[in-house]
């Protein structure tokens, strides 16, 4: 009997819980981003999890689109992160608030 | 069919629309010939009409050009009445516009808005030939307002002059006021009989009560007195002098201010329902001519004098509409146009040959001077007057005796004004023709001079009518006078009786004996004197102090209130209710802006805590 | 208990791939240095591999480890060592008031109602679920074909749009990590006609600045004086 799907959901949430702890914590850009990418991968296990229970390739097929989204988003995000290190040399988004009210 | 009706009302408008297209590339001259000759050619069509008519065994012909509103049940065609009364109204208005647009040639020669003059007077015309023609109410009250608006333009003509311009304003204000009352009386009518064409309104007369009909009457009564100046809305027509003298002599003599007399005998099936209403229009007539008659006593411009005995002349009209004696109204109507015309020109042209002087006192001995202004003026001055056997005497009489037969009150009010008639009108002859030269001063010692023959020849046209025009409706001509043609137009009024020959030949001796008593009195007194406070009392000099009692009552309550709502209601109330808003939409922006820090993460923290929620809802329904 | 209901050598994966993932994932988060943290990213994406492995998602488990342990985390480390931020941050006073006490609420909860929904709900255990229709999933090569068949018809709109999604992020990425250059190529050029050496550049800087790297000394200078 195999693993059930219910292990690696919950296993899929923690890894999600922890990831979104560290977007609101960590200061640093980079650091947000790499969890962020952990938020994503905990989302992939979902995907993979679900195809294989639901015997549906679909699930892997949205995972392989989300690859390539992530890897286009972290493109672009640390591209900004380099465009606004140079203007402040430092990666803290705390300090990114002109936008305020 | 009547085809030739058409063209009456296409001629002034092709005038018009001509000027108006290429008026800069047309020379004075032109557009002076040009606006005269379609006149001209119109009243040329109205005979032609009239000759139809009197061929036509109906004497009543509608022509139906096409259909303007159709709503539900309102239809309102574009169609022409050409009846005796339209016939006539059209006769004399396009014959006289004729020669008061001949005469304006030479008199506005000279003025830079020349072309515009005849621009506004051809639309008038036009606007003035809608009104006569139309077969019903709608596309009167479209020949109304035109001939308002025309009006109102020729009034301020010298927009430029402060006295000119407020002038304008006021005869505009004072006829939109009647005009409600045109405007009442059509929703009234209409309410009731689901019609507005006349034909329409007049086979339904059973459908008014009595009441209605009183209202209705009433409401016509209120737009008459707007647009004939009639109390208590006459003050607008002294000032409307301001105007050039050829517009006061058309509009606000001959033709626009007797459109007010016009729709109350047009509308006379329905006046014969309401003898209250009929009451009423003839008491505001008989204290009208009365009043008038009393101030144009102690005016010093020559040009006030005729128009207070304008006002004075319609209030007889009205005074003949409201006993019933709709042919005397008329015939009244025709009269006053020839010899008001006639002596507005005649004014015109001493104010020309004195260089624009309009203050009697500074005229005088003029007869010499003016060989060809003088007698006609005369004929004028004998016609109003009511000496036999000019225009004025058969057509006054003619009213006087309809009146007696009615009301021997308003007939003693009547003679009492044809007293003062005769009066002022000989204090304006002998302080403008006779006594010593008083305007060496004006015109700077030169001799003055008279006139060109473009402007003395509709002078010696209108004095033939004035002298000639009793013979249109002579007492005893049974069957051939204008009374006999107009008859079939008229609503049913209770027959007056009829008078022995005697009774009136009495009341004819009454007529004579009052205007010679006036023409006395006024040589007796103006001979040797110039102004004199005891015959010119301030109270009649300042028009029995009317505009003053307007101010006092309405305009300056008025006034008093827009600044109370100009101070307190727009201040507190609606800016304040306004700015209010705006101070709590600001007020609560200014406290919703804290949440935005600008702190990312805060706002992922908002978003993960929303998550929460909807999670923690999930895991309730999913159980 | 486990080992009477489940196979021991798919028990030991699980277990082993929830290692690596939960302590490669805290120490994304935990580690002070950046560059630790990008470390502890790849072990946390081993794990997530193995996960796919177990799973029958063989290709995207290979692709996991090329793409995201492989491109991905270098970029990262390409830029953390690039921007010079590969150094233990000041320790600065948290600005944002209960900020860690409420991601910390807010999280937990979640998580725990994630997992009560995963316990009970009846769409989570498979069994019930109403397969869709597919063929049961491949393990291997025919993974391979059965993916590449989904991609290349099913989802082939989608594909094609990545694919153009992929270019704009290419193109946007150049735009923003180009330094922009001051217009003054003109300038410099009429300076060399007048005769005047142009500046030569900076060479006295103690210390390369980052920006120096990619800007070959364009930057601004006082060309107009």
């Amino acid at each position: 009997m195999t693993i059930p799907a219910s292990w690696y959901l919950i296993l899929a949430a923690l890894l999600f819980g922890i990831g979104a702890f560290g977007v609101l914590t960590r200061r640093s850009a980079l650091i947000m981003f790499m969890c962020i990418e952990l938020m994503l991968n905990a989302v992939n296990v979902t995907f993979v999890t679900f195809a294989r229970s639901m015997s549906d390739i679909g699930g892997q097929t949205i995972v392989f689109f989300v690859m390539v989204v992530a890897a286009a988003e972290v493109t672009v995000g640390l591209g900004i992160v380099v465009a606004v290190f140079r203007r402040r040399a430092s990666t803290s988004v705390d300090e990114l608030s002109e936008l305020q009210g | 069919m009547n085809h030739v009706a058409p063209l009456i009302l296409v001629f002034p408008l092709v005038g018009f629309l001509l000027v108006l297209l290429n008026g800069r590339s047309l020379s004075n001259r032109f557009v002076g010939a040009l606006a005269t000759g379609v006149v001209a050619l119109s009243f040329v069509a109205s005979v032609v009409a009239l000759v139809l008519l009197l061929h036509d065994r109906a004497r009543e012909v509608n022509v139906q050009l096409f259909t303007w509103i159709s709503v539900d049940t309102l239809h309102v065609p574009v169609a022409l009445l050409v009846d005796p009364l339209s016939v006539t109204m059209c006769l004399f208005v396009t014959g006289i516009s004729a020669l008061i647009h001949l005469y304006s040639t030479a008199y506005m020669k000279g003025e830079t808005d020349f072309r515009k003059f005849f621009l506004y007077l051809n639309l008038f015309v036009f606007s003035m030939l809608t009104l006569v023609l139309a077969n019903n109410l709608v596309l009167t009250f479209v020949g109304w307002e035109g001939v308002g608006v025309c009006s109102y333009w020729l009034v301020s003509f010298y927009f430029d002059r402060e006295a000119a311009a407020s002038a304008g304003k006021k005869a505009f204000i004072y006829n939109r006021v009647g005009d409600v009352g045109l405007l009442v009386a059509m929703f009234l009518i209409f309410t009731h009989t689901h019609t507005l064409t006349y034909q329409g309104i007049f086979s339904s007369t059973s459908l008014l009560s009595p009441t209605v009909a009183t209202l209705i009457v009433l409401a016509l009564l209120l737009a008459a007195t707007g647009k004939s100046a009639q109390i208590p809305l006459f003050n607008w027509l002294p000032d409307a002098m301001e105007g050039p003298t050829p517009v006061s002599a058309l509009i606000h003599a001959a033709t626009m201010v007797t459109a007010g007399v016009y729709l109350l005998v047009r509308m006379s099936p329905v006046l014969a329902l309401s003898s209250s209403g009929r009451m009423s229009i003839a008491v505001i007539g008989g204290v009208t001519a009365f009043v008038a008659a009393t101030i144009a006593c102690a005016q010093k411009d020559i040009k006030k004098v005729l128009a207070f005995s304008t006002v004075s002349q319609i209030g007889y009209m009205v005074l003949a509409v409201g006993v019933g004696a709709y042919g005397a109204a008329i015939f009244l109507m025709v009269s006053h146009a020839f010899f008001k015309a006639l002596l507005f020109l005649g004014s015109g042209s001493v104010i020309h040959s004195l260089g624009g002087e309009q203050d009697m006192r500074k005229m005088g001995g003029l007869a010499k001077w003016l060989p060809l202004t003088f007698p006609t003026f005369l004929i004028g001055w004998l016609t109003i007057s009511g000496v036999p056997p000019f225009a004025g005497f058969w057509s006054k009489g003619d009213v006087l005796t309809n009146v007696f037969a009615h009301d021997k009150v308003l007939w003693a009010l009547g003679v009492v004004t044809a007293i003062l008639t005769a009066y002022y009108m000989s204090r304006l002859f002998v302080l403008t023709f006779r006594g010593s030269e008083r305007f060496r001063e004006v015109t700077h010692q030169h001799d003055p001079h008279e006139s060109s023959l473009v402007m003395t020849i509709p002078l010696l046209v209108l004095a033939t009518l004035s002298v000639l025009g009793g013979l249109l409706d002579l007492p005893w001509a049974h069957g051939f006078s204008l009374t006999d043609f107009l008859d079939p137009t008229f609503g049913f009024v209770a027959a007056t009786p009829t008078q022995s020959t005697v009774l009136q030949t009495g009341l004819a001796i009454v007529d004579v004996a009052a205007a010679l008593v006036g023409l006395a009195a006024a040589f007796t007194i103006w001979r040797h004197r110039v102004e004199s406070p005891r015959f010119e009392p301030a109270f009649l000099e300042h028009v029995w102090y009317w505009d003053d009692a307007y101010d006092a009552v309405l305009a300056r309550p008025l006034e008093r209130a827009a600044r109370v709502s100009n101070d307190v209601v727009e201040d507190r109330v609606i800016d304040g209710a306004v700015e209010g808003l705006g101070g709590s939409m600001r007020r609560s922006g200014e406290g919703m802006r804290k949440l935005q820090s600008g702190m990312v993460r805060q706002y992922a923290v908002a978003m993960v805590l929303g998550v929460t929620i909807i999670v923690i809802y999930l895991v309730g329904r999913v159980r | 208990m486990l080992a009477v209901a489940y196979a021991f050598p798919d028990v030991l994966v699980f277990a082993c791939a929830a290692l690596l993932i939960l302590v490669g994932a805290i120490g994304v988060i935990a580690m002070k240095n950046p560059v630790h943290s990008a470390l502890s990213l790849i072990m946390c994406l081993l794990g997530v591999a193995l996960t796919f492995l177990a799973q029958r998602a063989d290709f995207l488990a290979a692709a996991e480890i090329i793409v995201y342990a492989g491109a991905i985390v270098v970029l990262f480390l390409f830029v953390i060592m690039f921007l010079g931020v590969d150094k233990t941050q000041h320790p600065h006073v948290e600005p944002l008031v209960g900020q860690r006490w409420l991601a910390g609420v807010g999280v937990t909860v979640t998580v725990a109602g994630l997992i009560t929904l995963m316990a009970n709900s009846h769409w989570v255990s498979g069994v019930l679920s109403v397969s869709t229709g597919g063929t049961a999933l491949a393990g291997g090569a025919g993974n391979i074909t059965q993916l590449g068949d989904s991609v290349f018809t099913t989802y082939l709109l989608a594909f094609e749009a990545t694919a153009g999604l992929l270019i704009i992020a290419v193109v946007g990425a150049v735009l923003l990590a180009r330094r922009e250059r001051p217009l003054d190529l003109d300038l410099d050029l009429d300076d060399e006609v007048e005769g005047e050496p142009s500046p030569a550049p900076d060479d006295d800087h103690g210390t390369m600045t980052p920006g120096d790297l990619v800007t070959d000394a364009a930057t601004p200078r006082e060309v107009s004086s």
